[in-house]
């Protein structure tokens, strides 16, 4: 059990740093999905299942949804499609 | 004679300074528009009699160096600043109490008493939300009333819905209304969200989760269905009313009910709100209604301002 918490931590902070580094805006906003879906696990191996299923809705639902909306608003979203008409 | 002398010194002069008969299919370099605040006009740049004012010099100055001025003022102010909350934040810290002091303010009877005597109080099984909704009822009730102020202000901005910018907004989005998987895949799995959203709020006191949680289940399949179906679909039954009378009526139910509790718990008066036994889905008092408020108050909120950003109204 203590390895897999050992990889779940090893994967949340390899999440977090490339969430920064990601030129796309797109694969960040998924990395941070699976960020808070790995947090949301590991809330449940600390006992805290209350704060998981907050985490699963919230960090990796809501959160997520509206980060997608956000993009689409600036036009992130329509940008890979541009040059694969170009192309 | 006069005025011949006159004439053939006005020729000499112009034939001196060049500025003889133009011919006709001359091209003149255009002029510089008058607007533009960096191009002047050559001849206040060369003249001589013309003297540039105090404040004309100045605003020259100030286009100039105006730009590096304020930019080196701002990193010097941005700087200061957050020193000034570096240092405060690190006296706050230098004036907690030691990490894990025995008598340390944390360390006091509350958690014993909340561990022990949790049950036969709140009568909730789930004794989280035991705490946050019967001992530390109102930290919550102040949370729902965050999230319906904020909701209600972005509407307020956002959500002019009889003007013509709707039509603006909605032309923005062109909505895939023939998408098949993601009609496939709502119909199976909004049912199922919204069940798992009512079990969690309705089982708060129960098992792990509550209205927050809950209320946040249930927004995600709100907005699931409106991206399979559209925003009409779902404004059917929940439209900016609803939400409004729902969520208003939520937080008035929430207000009034604890401030009873509070108000029997603290003079020692008998409550006519029934403990339960523990266990029961009817039981642990105001726990069950106060979930179903915050879980509507949630649910509306977040769906709202999804609807809000996307679209303009709800």
């Amino acid at each position: 059990m203590a390895i897999i918490e050992w990889l779940l931590l090893l994967f949340l902070i390899v999440c977090a740093i490339s969430v920064s580094i990601t030129k796309s805006l797109l694969n960040s906003v998924i990395i941070f999905m699976s960020y808070s879906l790995v947090m949301a696990v590991i809330w449940v191996l600390l006992r805290s299942p209350d704060l998981a299923i907050t985490e699963a809705a919230v960090g990796a639902g809501v959160t997520s949804v509206l980060f997608f909306l956000a993009l689409r608003k600036v036009g992130q979203l329509e940008h890979k499609k541009d040059e694969e008409e170009k192309e | 004679m006069n005025d011949e002398l006159k004439s053939i010194w006005l020729k000499f002069f112009n034939w001196v300074m060049g500025n003889g008969p133009r011919p006709e299919n001359e091209v003149l370099p255009p002029e510089p528009p008058p607007d533009l605040p960096f191009t002047q006009k050559p001849h206040d740049k060369f003249s001589r009699f013309h003297e540039a004012t105090l404040k004309e010099r100045y605003n020259q100055w100030l286009e100039i160096h105006g730009l590096h001025i304020f930019s080196i003022l701002y990193s010097a102010l941005s700087i200061l600043t957050c020193l000034v909350i570096v240092v405060l934040l690190l006296a706050t810290v230098a004036e907690l109490p030691p990490f894990g002091h025995e008598r340390n303010p944390a360390n006091n009877e509350v958690i014993r008493r909340y561990v022990e005597h949790g049950w036969h109080e709140t009568g909730a099984q789930n004794i989280v939300a035991g705490l946050i909704l019967d001992y530390r009822a109102f930290d919550t009730f102040g949370e729902s009333s965050v999230l319906f102020t904020a909701a209600v202000s972005v509407l307020m901005i956002l959500g002019n819905s009889r003007s013509s910018k709707k039509y603006k907004f909605k032309q923005l989005h062109v909505y895939r209304n023939d998408d098949t998987i993601l009609r496939g895949v709502a119909v199976m799995a909004i049912p199922v969200i919204l069940m798992m959203g009512c079990v969690v709020v309705i089982n708060g006191h129960l098992s792990a989760g509550g209205g927050f949680a809950g209320g946040a289940i249930l927004s995600t399949a709100l907005i699931l269905c409106a991206n399979a179906y559209g925003f009409e679909s779902v404004r059917r039954f929940f439209n900016e009313r609803i939400f409004i009378v729902s969520s208003s009526t939520a937080l008035m139910i929430y207000a009034l009910s604890k401030g009873y509790s509070f108000f029997t718990g603290a003079n020692q008066l008998h409550s006519i709100i029934p403990k339960g036994v523990v266990g029961n889905i009817l039981s642990a008092g105001l726990i069950l209604p106060l979930n179903i408020c915050v879980g509507l108050i949630v649910a509306g909120t977040l769906y709202g301002f999804y609807a809000l950003f996307s679209e303009g109204d709800i």
